[in-house]
């Protein structure tokens, strides 16, 4: 054994230990690195959830109405069309009245008055017209609170906060508070949030609208794209022959994909709604802009799937006498499925968290009724988000979060859609 | 087969809405403009909407040039019926409304809204002047021997000794707000008006070209703002335009940050930071009382009383603006404009005050009554 390989042995040794430690120190920078990751998320999450969870609740406080025809200004047995006329918000208040009769002056009235929403109005109208017998008669029923004194009722509002800067006054607190020992004030689920539109009173407003708007725009996304997308994918793939053009077409492809999306909201409003005259705020034009933009990404993950199919299948099948085509359907495209699948389940949950390209073509907008099919006006879940978090109102902070943690629940649930269809189909 | 048979259903389902509906046109009201007038907008258009048979119009806020932009590029279908806007309309806006067949244009004025130059409540409430701000945040300001210069200073402390020293920053609303036009108008207009200079060239007339020039070499205006503005305009301009061009710039270099259309954000940029500014409009400032304070200008805070009765500088009129061409075309336009004139909405006890717009006199409201029921021309 000579000297020097000895010498060599020692050297070796010696950075051994060195050696060792880079690569722990590596790990626990990998460690780092994922937890720094998830301190971010759980801050995210936590503050979402913190924020939105009281948007799931509602006040209700019992009010005691009385159906006086002279206030209502019909009399019993009138028409609907009467009925629908008549002065609700009167009744409401005159009820208010008789419960606290101690609120005089028009500034205290006023306050009394704004403990119930004004959607109480539209909801006694709807009981009375369904029960038109009620006229005439008293009876308690439970009321929507207004957001402000919802939101005293679930703890909000502190009474440490000077009063001149609440928007809840001492005096109306002090109903409150007189309410909640006579128990007529109660904490609900929160059911209008899924059952109506967009509304300026924080405590009636909804994702209902936004909801639908959504999934018709997801709608034309999905049969404009993934059809699209997928013939080209395969005839890329398949049958393309291999030249300066189609390598031009694929770089156009994967550079598509990192367009900014609010490009394709210009070109949208540029082409569909300038040239061809399509509806503005349209989930169609939505569909289309959307489409334009999940395409790269379908188009590409098809393609990455149908490559990754193993050429013995094809061979075999066209060993056995099937037609290029009859190999492509029979055989390529079953086993490529779950591959397109996820990819398109990714493009659409893209599209549906996209709101800058709706921007240009008018999907920002208030909308409160719900729309019936592609052309009627609508707007989408991100979107409602963002106006919700323009909003003054106080009480819309909440629904903003609340809204969000509907939107990351939608796109979790297609997230694991497409692991579950990977693995589901996945030829073992 | 089943999936065929989906498929051809869904295509057939899209291809029959969109002809539905391009047969029959439009059954909601469009309405875009000015993101000052929307919140008190879409309460009117929700209350229509729950109250009438009418579907609830749709409400876009895209700022009052951009809504003006979209109202006069035509008539049809395809092109809004009401925009709103926290400024009159301009000449230039009129003539491409009527270049493009918008000919009959209907002006409803529906109250007024202040703009709160406000700070965090963690500091202390400012007292400024409208010479103050426009010495803070005009592009050019007088320097010492009388020449405008671009805005030296750094400090509030530099505008005004009887200022704090804190570093001049601003959060406010970009150009193509009306918001910001009507800061730019009130505020730097109003504040330049006090330096005596630049008052005498806004009190020139057009054929007094030799005084305007003057003047401007007296300000070191280049002379070649007067020779643009005559490009621009196509004849001689007055004094006032030139005062226009220089006294309503903002300056560009940090001190007056672009913080977008959303009010929210500034609001919520002032608590995180007690020694900026923000300007938006009244009705934020009444919901946001607990966490910001309105500045007093001219030594009048901004409140519901000072803005309603003019005593607040800093405020402006808020309009919307009706195509008549489309009335009686797309049922519920004229219905709208009258439920949101009507008593129960713009007057004093209305659902509108209640949300921060400052009622009109019962004698303007009148008259704008009036202007609803017989869709009122508008000329310039």
């Amino acid at each position: 054994m000579s000297k020097e390989s000895f010498t060599n042995t020692a050297a070796i040794q010696a950075s051994l230990k060195k050696r060792y430690a880079r690569e722990k120190r590596f790990q626990w920078y990998g460690r780092l690195a994922v937890l720094t990751g998830f301190v971010f998320l759980f801050i995210l999450l936590a503050d979402i959830v913190g924020k939105g969870a009281p948007a799931f609740t509602q006040q209700y406080i019992k009010v005691t109405v009385e159906f006086d025809p002279d206030r209502l200004g019909v009399e019993p047995g009138a028409s609907d069309e009467e009925l629908r006329k008549a002065d609700y918000l009167g009744v409401v208040k005159s009820s208010l009245r008789a419960m606290f009769p101690e609120a005089s002056g028009r500034q205290e009235k006023r306050q009394l008055y704004r403990l119930i929403s004004i959607g109480a109005e539209y909801d006694l109208r709807d009981y009375v017209l369904d029960n038109p017998e009620l006229i005439g008669q008293t009876l308690d029923i439970w009321l929507l609170a207004h957001a402000e004194a919802g939101a005293y009722l679930k703890g909000q509002i502190s009474r440490k906060i000077p009063e001149g800067d609440r928007r809840v006054k001492d005096i109306q607190m002090q109903w409150l508070d007189t309410l909640r020992e006579q128990g007529r004030t109660e904490s609900r689920f929160n059911t209008l949030f899924f059952t109506e539109g967009d509304s300026r009173e924080p405590e009636l407003a909804g994702i209902k609208a936004a909801l639908y708007g959504s999934f018709f725009t997801l709608l034309v996304t999905f049969l404009l794209a993934f059809p699209i997308g997928v013939f080209a994918a395969v005839y890329l793939e398949e049958f393309a022959p291999r030249n300066r053009l189609t390598d031009l077409i694929e770089i156009n492809i994967n550079n598509l994909a990192a367009v900014p999306s609010i490009v394709f909201g210009l070109l949208g409003l540029a082409v569909f709604i300038n040239f061809f005259e399509l509806p503005r705020s349209a989930p169609l034009v939505g569909g289309i802009v959307l489409s334009l933009m999940t395409l790269p990404t379908i188009i590409i993950t098809s393609r990455a799937s149908i490559q990754s199919v193993s050429p013995s299948i094809r061979e075999a099948a066209l060993g056995v006498g099937a037609s290029p085509l009859q190999t492509v359907f029979h055989h390529v495209l079953p086993v490529a499925m779950p591959g397109i699948l996820t990819g398109s389940i990714i493009g659409m949950a893209q599209a549906l968290g996209e709101s800058a390209p709706l921007l240009m073509i008018g999907m920002v907008a208030f909308i409160m009724d719900v729309p019936g099919g592609v052309t009627d006006p609508s707007t989408v879940l991100p979107v409602q988000i963002f106006l919700w978090a323009d909003s003054p109102e106080r009480g819309f902070t909440e629904k903003t979060s609340a809204a969000i943690m509907v939107l990351m629940g939608f796109l979790i649930v297609m997230n694991a859609l497409a692991i579950y269809l990977r693995r589901r189909f996945e030829l073992k | 087969m089943n999936r065929k048979i989906l498929g051809a259903v869904a295509i057939a389902a899209v291809i029959g809405g969109i002809n539905t509906a391009q047969a029959q046109g439009r059954d909601t009201v469009s309405v875009v403009g000015s993101s000052t007038v929307y919140p008190f907008a879409t309460v009117v258009a929700e209350r229509f909407g729950r109250s009438t048979s009418f579907k609830t119009p749709k409400i876009e806020s895209t700022g009052s040039g951009g809504g003006l932009k979209l109202f006069c590029k035509g008539v049809g279908a395809g092109t809004p019926d009401i925009t709103n806007a926290s400024r009159r309309i301009k000449k230039s806006e009129f003539d491409s409304c009527q270049s493009n067949g918008v000919k009959d244009i209907v002006e409803i004025l529906v109250g007024y809204d202040g703009i709160a130059i406000a700070n965090s409540k963690k500091s202390t409430q400012l007292q400024l002047s409208r010479k103050d701000l426009y010495m803070a945040l005009a592009k050019d300001v007088p320097g010492a021997d009388g020449k405008l210069v671009p805005n030296p200073n750094k400090t509030w402390k530099d505008v005004n000794p009887g200022l704090p020293a804190t570093r001049i920053e601003v959060l406010g609303p970009p150009p193509t707000s009306g918001t910001r036009d009507a800061f730019a108008e009130l505020a730097l207009g109003g504040g330049a008006k006090a330096v005596p200079d630049l008052k005498t060239l806004r009190g020139l007339k057009s054929d007094q070209v030799d005084e305007i020039k003057a003047s401007m070499a007296k300000l070191g205006i280049p002379a070649g703002v007067y020779q643009a503005l005559v490009e621009k305009k196509g004849k001689a301009p007055k004094g006032k335009d030139i005062f226009k061009t220089v006294a309503y710039s903002v300056r560009e270099d940090g001190a007056y940050i672009e913080a977008g259309e959303n009010d929210n954000l500034i609001v919520q940029k002032l608590e995180a930071n007690p020694n900026a500014l923000g300007i938006f409009g009244f009705s934020f400032l009444e919901e946001n009382g607990d966490k910001v304070q309105g500045s007093q200008v001219d030594s009048v805070a901004p409140s519901f009383d000072s803005i309603a009765n003019g005593d607040y500088p800093v405020s402006r009129p808020l309009y919307f603006y009706v195509k008549a061409a489309h009335v009686g075309k797309i049922p519920g336009i004229q219905e709208y404009a009258m439920e949101f004139t009507s008593e129960k909405a713009m007057g004093e006890d209305g659902y509108l005050p209640e949300k921060g717009l400052i009622p009109l006199s019962d004698k303007e409201l009148a008259q704008v009554q009036d202007d609803v029921k017989n869709l009122k021309r508008l000329s310039m």
